[in-house]
């Protein structure tokens, strides 16, 4: 027994012997791969596993021609909305985080940062029309999406979404999920200044 | 006895319940004008995966967005739109992630290559390291060796 084994350790050494350059790599290498997933593993960490990549980002604006929340007579078409950049947020009263994103979006609409264009999607007209009574009105606009089909155009899988639209119609961000100061300082004041608004430009028709 | 009756029922009622909730799910009723289009329509509804749940088809998903696509897709299957109209619908809008067998490109090449790259690394890693065990020796015993074995031979026989 203890033969067999001396010759088996012995052998695997002298081998290696020879070959000294084959040693650092065969040790290396899972520490190597063992590195890679940590990093990948760290940088995954920090995604939402649900938000989508947007399939949107860079296409213009789909066409749409919707009522005007509470004003179901005033249609509101894509083409209207041109002019300035805007964020079109979409909201509803089922929706639990658009609470929590509603403050945010009135203290936006206060300071005059950025159009909001106001999207409701799916929801009751009463309720949507109470909600912005009781919580105040951040948007310069509400549309109504009823059968939330114009929310399918734009891949929106839940609320709220928000997107940043250029002056001529094109979607330049997307976002799945509440809008505050992190995401408006980090995500869509770069992409305003890249697209030429270095200055953000007051909201017109706030109260 | 009795309370045991009563237990069985409850439990049964119970066993109802979930059933009557299973069936709810696949309650849409879309009226087709053949077989053909019925099957086709079917098959759609599992290619493609919901947005919402993520882990579930449009079929089997009770998310309202779910019964949204349905509805998009019944109508285009009725106004005889091809798969492949249908499947670009989606795409364009919720991105390869509804397919459940997205395209071949370059975001997508590990995805479809990766797991067959790794058995081949672990194929041939495995064929390295059994070739690289050494052979048994055939060489004859040295001098010195021979010695030492006729000494070790000797030595451990008891006399």
């Amino acid at each position: 027994m203890s033969e067999s084994q001396s010759s088996q350790t012995a052998a695997p050494a002298s081998d290696a012997n020879k070959k000294s350059a084959a040693i650092p790599l065969r040790f290396l290498a899972p520490l190597l791969i063992f590195v890679a997933l940590l990093v990948l593993f760290f940088f995954g960490l920090g995604k939402d596993p649900t938000e989508l990549p947007s399939a949107l980002q860079g296409k213009t604006m789909p066409a749409f021609q919707l009522p005007v929340l509470g004003e179901e007579t005033r249609l509101v078409t894509d083409a209207d909305l041109k002019g300035k950049p805007y964020l079109l947020n979409v909201w509803a009263t089922w929706c639990p985080t658009c609470y929590v994103e509603h403050p945010y979006l009135l203290a936006l609409a206060q300071q005059g940062r950025i159009r909001l264009i106001g999207m409701n999607y799916k929801d009751e007209r009463d309720k949507a029309l109470q909600y912005l009574a009781r919580m105040g009105n951040p948007y310069e606009t509400v549309i109504s999406d009823a059968d939330g089909r114009l929310a399918i155009d734009l891949g929106v899988y839940g609320a709220p979404e928000t997107f940043l639209v250029s002056a001529d119609g094109v979607i330049l961000y997307r976002r799945a999920g509440d809008v505050n100061e992190r995401i408006w300082q980090d995500e869509i004041v770069p992409l305003l200044a890249q697209a030429g608004v270095t200055a953000v430009s007051p909201a017109e028709g706030q109260p | 006895m009795m309370m045991h009756a009563k237990r069985l029922q409850s439990v049964l009622a119970l066993c109802l319940l979930l059933l009557v909730g299973k069936v709810w799910a696949e309650i849409d009723a879309y009226p087709f004008d053949d077989l053909a289009q019925e099957k086709r329509f079917h098959t759609l509804v599992q290619e493609f995966r919901c947005p919402k749940c993520q882990n579930q088809n449009l079929a089997d998903s009770n998310a309202p967005l779910a019964k949204d696509l349905r509805d998009i897709i019944y109508a285009k299957v009725k106004a005889n739109e091809s798969d492949q109209a249908i499947a670009s619908f989606l795409q364009e809008r919720y991105g390869d992630f509804v397919l459940y067998r997205p395209p071949v490109k370059a975001s997508t090449m590990l995805l479809w290559f990766g797991p067959a790259l790794v058995l081949l690394i672990a194929i041939a890693s495995a064929w390295r390291w059994l070739r690289r065990r050494p052979a048994p020796s055939n060489s004859p015993l040295t001098e010195q060796e021979q010695a030492r074995l006729k000494a070790l031979l000797e030595g451990g026989k008891p006399s």
